[in-house]
């Protein structure tokens, strides 16, 4: 049997493809649990960046202008939550689904009229290096921007946490917010600039669904990711480097089902699709299983309220 | 100048008051939205609030919509109470529709008085069955119950497409994906000629009733929600944690379950894909609203109901997409948690300083 070795380079491009949108939104949403806060509004967050990076698109004809549009909408919506849990002291979990739910909402109720309108095509880096070497060059080149920037951002946010100063404050206000706050560490500050901060990649992953993935405005189009980048968060035990690897393995189950219709495997379909739910249930299993692992590596304040007497 | 001052306990009149003001709130958002979006704010609210319930056909939708809402928020504030937060109720109900559809077709074209119960009962118990996944999880394997109990949501959504589609198809269907019709016996009773609302709403109330009394009457009540103010105390007490935390899903699951048989045996007769449009979300925010109060979860799901026939009738007059429900019901959840501030905070009005 010849193994085309072309061919399993591009299964393991869409693979990989398919992983952006969940590295970007799992490595932002990694900040702000690590800051102590839990933020289920992953979901509406994406689908608010992904109505909005297309919206922007098709009215100012700019992809820059677009996907920074999209971020800012991520911003923008994250600011009610981080008002809500950090400056009125509400529930984390509910206010979060407060935010997916109208997230959904207000992004069909924009995205009415946008729908069926073509997208663009977006700029890819190094086009004519693509067909140089025969494994490689699929892999390596000919992506968007965006595509570099989601696999080399685990490597900045483990940087960040572990070598410079704010990293190491956004994991004390995570870990004890009150001591952080002895030290003279504006916490309010802190849990602030990471929820408005993870907001910004989700916008920027919903983003990368409605512009580069699949370039349309389809409604509800992230389709549960933003949860399953809530479950990576926990599956990396709050590391962003085993983030790219859990991307890559749900990624994998994505593009897998296409391929194994395409093949005639005579599986039904809705099985296929329900996939990635299965596993990341059996995966959420098997690491959480370790309660001591698990309560060694959570940030020990997550989804505590954080209130200080003036 | 104004000064916040917190509360030495929090307010009892106010813990009431706030859900008033967050719909007060949500209203005037909403006209809000709907005046930038190019409509004329307090005509466009008649539209989504009143209109719809103007006659007997509308109150009844109300009653027909607000029934699963109330009997799935009633099951979500035992798991509210006691701090276990199973979001996954339309799965629950999405799985009790299946297991119910399932029975029902098995006694295709028969005629009994049993076959009703055996169907309601396959219900609550599908229903229960799905709900103890993540409850097991839970408890035995430390996992995270929102996320597992979200992620079946979506399995149960496609085993139910599977069904319909697939094997449980109606034969002299034309390949609709829907199944056979169930017998007359094994549908719930239409109360009204000519209108839609079912004998359902009886199994919401009985629930209400049973939530009002274990709550309030019985020393389980009062354990549930001692494990919500605090799991050390309720440890501390020697209360049989993990025992509470698959009860409390179960009772959910069963309620969900029991929404589930509602949708399906009620005026459709037979399972589709799309057994309930979000009802299992939607009642989380019911069940807040309702301050996880059986009467006040009564009242929020008639008020929360209303945003279903608005968004319908909105979409059919205004071609408004039918969404702009959610961007509702999600405002009043946001407006709901922010004006809890008042029930620990008092803002003082002390006068210029000098």
């Amino acid at each position: 049997m010849i193994i085309d070795i072309h061919f399993i380079g591009l299964i393991i491009t869409s693979i990989m493809a398919s992983a952006v949108p969940l590295i970007l939104a799992s490595c932002g949403e990694l900040i702000t649990e690590r800051s102590g806060v839990l933020n289920l509004g992953v979901e509406g967050m994406m689908i608010i960046g992904a109505i909005s990076g297309f919206a922007f698109m098709t009215v100012t004809g700019s992809l820059f202008i677009a996907v920074i549009g999209a971020m800012l909408a991520g911003v923008l919506i994250s600011t009610i939550f981080a008002f809500l849990t950090q400056t009125l002291i509400t529930n984390h979990v509910a206010t979060g689904l407060a935010l997916t739910i109208f997230g959904i909402g207000i992004s069909a109720m924009i995205g009415k009229n946008f729908v069926g309108i073509p997208g663009k095509e977006f700029p890819v880096l190094f086009e004519s290096l693509k067909d140089t070497i025969p494994f490689l060059s699929p892999i390596l080149f000919g992506h968007s921007i965006v595509f570099y920037f989601a696999f080399a951002l685990p490597f900045f946010t483990n940087y960040f946490l572990k070598k410079t100063k704010i990293g190491l404050i956004v994991r004390a206000v995570g870990d004890s917010p009150e001591s952080a706050s002895n030290q003279g560490i504006n916490v309010k500050l802190v849990r602030y600039s990471c929820i408005l901060y993870g907001g910004a990649m989700c916008g920027l992953a919903g983003a990368y669904l409605s512009m580069i993935y699949t370039p349309q405005w389809i409604e509800n189009m992230t389709g549960g990711r933003g949860w399953i980048a809530l479950a990576l968060v926990v599956f990396s035990t709050w590391n962003p480097i085993k983030i790219l690897i859990g991307a890559m393995i749900f990624g994998g189950l994505t593009i897998i089902q296409f391929h194994m219709q395409a093949m005639g495997v005579r599986v039904p379909v809705q099985f296929l699709t329900a996939l990635p739910y299965i596993v990341t249930i059996i995966v959420l299993v098997v690491i959480s299983r370790d309660s001591r692992k698990i309560r060694l590596s959570t940030p020990s304040s997550l989804g505590k309220s954080f209130y200080k007497d003036n | 100048m104004i000064k916040i001052v917190k509360r030495d306990q929090p307010s009892r009149a106010i813990f009431f008051l706030t859900p008033i003001l967050a719909i007060f709130l949500t209203l005037v958002a909403g006209g809000l939205i709907f005046y930038i979006i190019g409509f004329k704010p307090f005509e466009a609210l008649k539209f989504f609030f009143i209109v719809p319930i103007a006659d007997m056909y509308g109150f009844s939708e109300l009653l027909l919509k607000a029934t699963p809402l109330c009997l799935i928020a009633i099951g979500l504030s035992f798991c509210f109470k006691s701090n276990n937060w199973n979001i996954g109720a339309e799965g629950q109900l999405t799985f009790g529709a299946i297991v119910s559809g399932g029975v029902a077709l098995i006694f295709y074209e028969q005629e009994g008085f049993y076959i009703l119960p055996i169907v309601i009962l396959a219900g609550a118990i599908g229903g229960m069955l799905y709900a103890s996944i993540p409850a097991i999880l839970k408890t035995y394997f430390n996992t995270n119950e929102i996320l597992v109990s979200l992620m079946l949501v979506y399995v149960s959504k496609l085993i139910l497409d599977y069904l319909v589609v697939g094997p449980w198809s109606n034969p002299e269907g034309f390949n609709f994906p829907e199944t056979r019709q169930f017998s007359d016996s094994a549908r719930l009773p239409i109360l009204f000629e000519g209108l839609r609302i079912h004998a359902g709403i009886f199994l919401a109330l009985a629930a209400v009733v049973a939530s009002w009394f274990i709550f309030y009457k019985t020393y389980l009540g009062f354990q549930m929600k001692v494990s919500g103010f605090s799991l050390k105390t309720a440890k501390y007490a020697g209360y049989k944690g993990k025992k509470m935390i698959i009860l409390v899903f179960l009772i959910s699951g069963a309620c969900a379950g029991l929404a589930g048989v509602g949708e399906i045996t009620g005026p459709i007769g037979q399972l589709h894909r799309e057994v309930s449009p979000d009802y299992g979300f939607t009642a989380i925010i019911v069940a807040f609203l309702g301050r996880l109060h059986p009467i006040g979860i009564i009242f929020a799901s008639l008020i929360v109901a209303i945003t279903y026939l608005g968004a319908e009738t909105a979409q059919i007059f205004m071609q408004i997409p039918k969404y702009t429900g959610q961007v509702f019901q999600g405002m009043i959840l946001f407006f709901l948690l922010a004006s809890d501030y008042l029930l620990f905070f008092k803002i003082k009005f002390t006068g210029l300083k000098k």
